[in-house]
């Protein structure tokens, strides 16, 4: 069993509640026993853009990880970094091809389904559309994906996503299946593998969680 | 089809890869460049997205989402770029693409998530063409061109305080495989005054100088057309 690695002071994550990349790097904090520190960035009203986040995060973009002295922002380099530098609960499995199918997945939802549904696409789509095609748009873009990923884990999938142990795939996956259900309505129907996925997260403490509904700046009036 | 490539480590190359790529995709581009840069010998299997050819069957099976680049490498496949480079760097260490020191490791992965996640599937062709539909040619070229200034913005000031020659120092690594052809690609397609990205644009003329590069540019490809 890997040691238990506890941070020398305690992490920070910069974070908004219904940031899926966020998301899945406060899971991964979860899994791994990783108390931190949660900051709120208020995305929706630009807060990311104030002085002393830029300061801290020129990107403007969350998560933001700050590690005593160490910071790291975009959620695929963060949860490299928290797997390396705290191993216990591996988010990557030993084996190579089951590594790569991880990545694969996590990479299907991160390139070619959430950059489709972030705020400042879906801001162009209505203004230079109609806010009518909002939602149809990424609805197809998440059936798109989602039927990729069917296809991809068919063979590989046990109880999660890659086998009967939770690994990086699930976390994006967790993510993306929270969005897509409670936030765009996607009929679940044509993907039998992420229903049955989506279930199995809904049972695990460390994925609910972190949840955008259970987050310290999830405004109370909202359901999702 | 063999790809001719420049340096090859015979003791570690492997004679099974094969790389499913278009000569136009930046991001089959990403993975020439990677596998030039270990030395890895490959056949080189073209995609006419033009022609439709990722729709077909046999590709289908390969990548149900219709992208290239897909590696398979006996009877391992792996698609998506990013999957792929980091696939390379554990089976074949050689060369290494990600440091060893963890803050430039996590700044080559977060550089390379940018231009793979925000940046290139906003402007990629299939979405160009779908903005064109909607609201024409202008406005989709402007579209593309904020994605990529967005993006550049970010990635400038990011790698501005650790830059060298390349993207985190004085070696290549992931950062300047997945920063030079999408600078190519900024220049060509979208007219990026890379002026207003000094960092960047330097990294980009040192990648230009390798003949890893050169030998991963879409015109040195065998499905190149003139």
């Amino acid at each position: 069993m890997a040691t238990i690695e506890e941070p020398k002071n305690k992490l920070k994550l910069y974070s908004y509640w219904r940031s899926s990349c966020s998301c899945r790097v406060r899971i991964a904090l979860n899994l791994k026993g990783l108390s931190y520190e949660y900051i709120p960035v208020n995305l929706v009203k630009g807060e990311q853009f104030n002085p002393e986040i830029l300061k801290l995060n020129p990107l403007g973009y969350v998560p933001v990880l700050v590690d005593g002295d160490f910071v790291v922002s975009d959620s695929f380099a963060i949860l490299m970094y928290l797997d390396e530098k705290y191993p216990q609960h591996p988010l990557l499995p030993r084996d190579l091809h089951k590594k790569a199918i991880n990545y694969q997945a996590a990479n299907i939802v991160s390139s070619s389904i959430q950059p489709l549904q972030n705020l400042a696409v879906l801001k162009f789509i209505e203004e230079k559309v109609s806010p009518d095609e909002k939602l149809p748009w990424v609805q197809y873009h998440i059936r798109n994906g989602f039927a990729a990923l069917e296809k991809l884990l068919k063979d590989h999938a046990g109880r999660y996503a890659t086998g009967d142990e939770i690994f990086l795939a699930d976390l994006f996956l967790a993510a993306q299946l929270h969005a897509a259900i409670k936030r765009f309505n996607v009929d679940m129907t044509p993907f039998p593998l992420l229903s049955r996925l989506h279930e199995a997260y809904n049972e695990l403490p460390a994925f609910q969680n972190g949840m955008p509904e259970n987050q310290p700046d999830t405004p109370s009036s909202s359901t999702t | 089809m063999e790809h001719k490539s420049q340096q090859r480590d015979l003791a570690t190359s492997s004679p099974n890869l094969v790389l499913y790529s278009y000569w136009q995709s930046s991001c089959a581009w990403r993975v020439r460049f990677a596998l030039n840069l270990k030395g890895l010998s490959y056949e080189y299997k073209a995609v006419n997205l033009a022609k439709g050819e990722q729709f077909s069957p046999e590709f289908e099976r390969l990548n149900p989402l219709h992208f290239v680049p897909v590696l398979v490498d006996g009877d391992v496949v792996v698609s998506d770029s990013y999957a792929i480079l980091l696939y390379l760097e554990e089976k074949y260490p050689q060369k290494a693409l990600l440091p060893d020191d963890p803050q430039r490791r996590a700044l080559n992965l977060q550089a390379a998530s940018i231009i793979s996640s925000s940046i290139q599937p906003l402007h990629m062709l299939s979405m160009l063409k779908y903005f064109e539909e909607k609201m024409g040619p202008d406005e989709a070229l402007l579209w593309g061109q904020s994605c990529v200034e967005k993006g550049f913005l970010a990635l400038e000031r990011l790698l501005k305080d650790f830059a060298g020659r390349y993207a985190t120092g004085e070696a290549v690594f992931m950062a300047d495989v997945f920063l030079a052809p999408q600078i190519a690609v900024a220049l060509m397609r979208f007219k990026i005054d890379m002026s207003k990205f000094p960092t960047l644009g330097r990294i980009y003329e040192s990648c230009k100088g390798l003949p890893e590069f050169v030998g991963s540019l879409p015109q040195s490809q065998p499905d190149a057309e003139q």
